[in-house]
């Protein structure tokens, strides 16, 4: 057949009764099968239905907007709708939570049991990257479960801590202290470095290297380390300076560890939580990290 | 054999029809008109409609170092697992901080919202953790996050980053509509560098380009610049350009 030829349409095929489209190829004919009638009707009514959700639903854009609909509904709206619900239904339980000082809270078994609630919620969307899932944290990140507290573990210095971090730049009122870099910056050589270290270790009750000068060390303690840590090693919560004499340790006590850190210094960050969480939330996790062990 | 004359007004349209089922150029363009009319009922007054061009204040383009850090993120795929995009839903809202704003993505050629959250979304990522958290992270996740089913990016500490490209990356990001100024990019290698340095003479001039760019060490190597120096400086940037304590929901809803 001439491709070029204007093919008959409308025949109807022989053998199905069906009109064809009038295309032919090499003698096959094309057939012209009709949608079928519950798709066709299905389409028109998906048609049908675009133009309800036009009159109801936010929807044509126009010069200076967008139509609004009917029922006036708007994402942003529907979300503020949603949070303010949720404060609503939290306000009946949280009221008290909100207003209450952390004294209270502690005294009342009823706030006691909503502040542990929401603050587990929030020391698992928050703090368990770093602490860990049981707060038991890790080498660098301080274990809450323990009566050992850097910055200390009372309710109002935990709160504190919680609101603006420590060492963060961006926060006039963090807590701050920096363990100089004793080896790295040249205030003590290598040899002095090893003497404290070994002195350290003894303060902590654990053995020392026989050939270390334990003397000397406790001099270089006395001279160097003790304005921070104090005369016997026990630590200032004041200044964030760790409790040496314990067994308790934040990057590990044995020799290299100890000798890393007098040469290197130390400086950990937590983030301030005031910015991006509500008082309310730094409150309940404020209980919630007093009560895992050591709150004092 | 023809079929009845019923079907004769059918068959006109039919014969109309014919010259785009037999002239595929014709085709093309029907095809091109009908797409763009959807294009431009849908697309078009995005850029005009006041309320999905609301400016926001606090966004600035990315420093040099972050925008290093940015073309890292994508050249490992980061968005292949994590979403930047925290939606307008209650449990998001709660878990993730206030839900993203279109203006928090206008210096993003091309966004970074991703489409699966393997692992978490990063939209406010920046200041949630401490950059010692990012670098244990980064080199062996499950050391902190036992659970965790991330690939470690320890490489990105060894690599030096490269400072040569970096001048050429904020043109074509100009290019696509971030307004670098000239003087941004003849000082991009020098703000890089003074973003990862720490006490480096030229920080008070990358505050001034850049209103309260983070500087400090962030791969704990002050020596060197290395790419997890750029990632890190990236993540710590995430949704923290905007103060939401000053944004006003109210006068946005729509």
């Amino acid at each position: 057949m001439d491709p070029h030829h204007e093919p008959h349409s409308h025949e109807i095929d022989a053998h199905t009764g069906i009109a064809t489209t009038g295309h032919e190829w090499d003698g096959i004919r094309e057939l012209n099968t009709p949608l079928p009638r519950w798709w066709l009707g299905i389409f028109y009514a998906t048609i049908v239905w675009s133009i309800g959700y036009w009159i109801v639903y936010p929807s044509w854009p126009l010069i200076s907007g967008a139509t609004r609909g009917v029922i006036g509904y708007a994402t942003r709206a529907a979300i503020a709708d949603d949070m303010a619900e949720l404060q609503a239904r939290r306000a009946s339980q949280a009221a008290g939570l909100t207003q209450a000082s952390l004294e209270q809270i502690k005294a009342d078994p009823n706030l006691f049991r909503i502040a542990m609630a929401q603050g587990k919620a929030a020391f698992g969307d928050n703090c368990v990257a770093c602490h860990g899932v049981g707060g038991a944290g890790g080498k660098g990140f301080p274990n809450l479960n323990d009566d050992d507290w850097l910055w200390g573990g009372t309710p109002d210095a935990i709160q504190q801590t919680l609101q603006h971090g420590i060492r963060v730049a961006t926060d006039s009122d963090t807590r701050i202290s920096q363990m100089p870099a004793f080896g790295r910056d040249g205030i003590l050589k290598r040899d002095e470095i090893v003497a404290v270290a070994n002195h350290v270790r003894a303060l902590a009750g654990l053995p020392t290297d026989a050939k270390a000068d334990l003397a000397r060390g406790r001099q270089i303690f006395a001279d160097t380390c003790a304005a921070c840590h104090g005369p016997q090693g026990k630590g200032n919560q004041e200044m964030g300076a760790p409790n040496l004499t314990d067994a308790i340790t934040l990057y590990g006590m044995d020799l290299p560890t100890i000798t890393e850190t007098i040469t290197n210094g130390r400086g950990g960050v937590m983030p301030a939580w005031g910015p991006r969480l509500d008082p309310t939330t730094i409150k309940a996790l404020t209980v919630y990290v007093h009560s895992l062990g050591g709150g004092q | 054999m023809s079929l009845s004359n019923a079907a004769g007004p059918r068959r006109s349209l039919w014969s109309k029809h014919k010259i785009f089922e037999t002239n595929s150029i014709i085709l093309i363009i029907g095809v091109l008109l009908v797409i763009s009319v959807g294009g431009l009922v849908e697309i078009a007054p995005l850029f005009y409609l006041k309320n999905t061009i609301e400016t926001v204040e606090g966004m600035r383009p990315y420093t040099p170092l972050e925008l290093a850090g940015r073309a890292i993120y994508v050249r490992e795929g980061c968005y292949n697992c994590h979403s930047q995009m925290i939606r307008p839903l209650r449990d998001e809202v709660e878990r993730y901080g206030h839900y993203s704003l279109a203006a928090e993505s206008m210096y993003d050629k091309p966004f970074q919202w991703g489409s699966k959250r393997i692992g978490p979304d990063l939209a406010r990522v920046g200041g949630k953790y401490s950059d010692e958290w990012h670098r244990l992270h980064l080199e062996d996740p499950r050391l902190i996050v036992p659970q965790s089913i991330m690939p470690g990016y320890g490489f990105l500490f060894r690599n030096e980053l490269p400072l040569g490209e970096i001048g050429d990356e904020m043109r074509a990001n100009r290019a696509g509509g971030v307004p670098y100024t000239d003087e941004m990019i003849a000082a991009a290698r020098t703000d890089l560098k003074a973003q990862a340095t720490p006490d480096h003479p030229g920080q008070d001039d990358l505050a001034k380009r850049y209103p309260k760019a983070q500087a400090r060490d962030f791969d704990g190597d002050p020596g060197r610049i290395t790419e997890a120096d750029a990632l890190i400086a990236y993540l710590q940037v995430l949704g923290t350009f905007i103060d939401f304590k000053l944004y006003d929901d109210k006068a946005n809803i729509r």
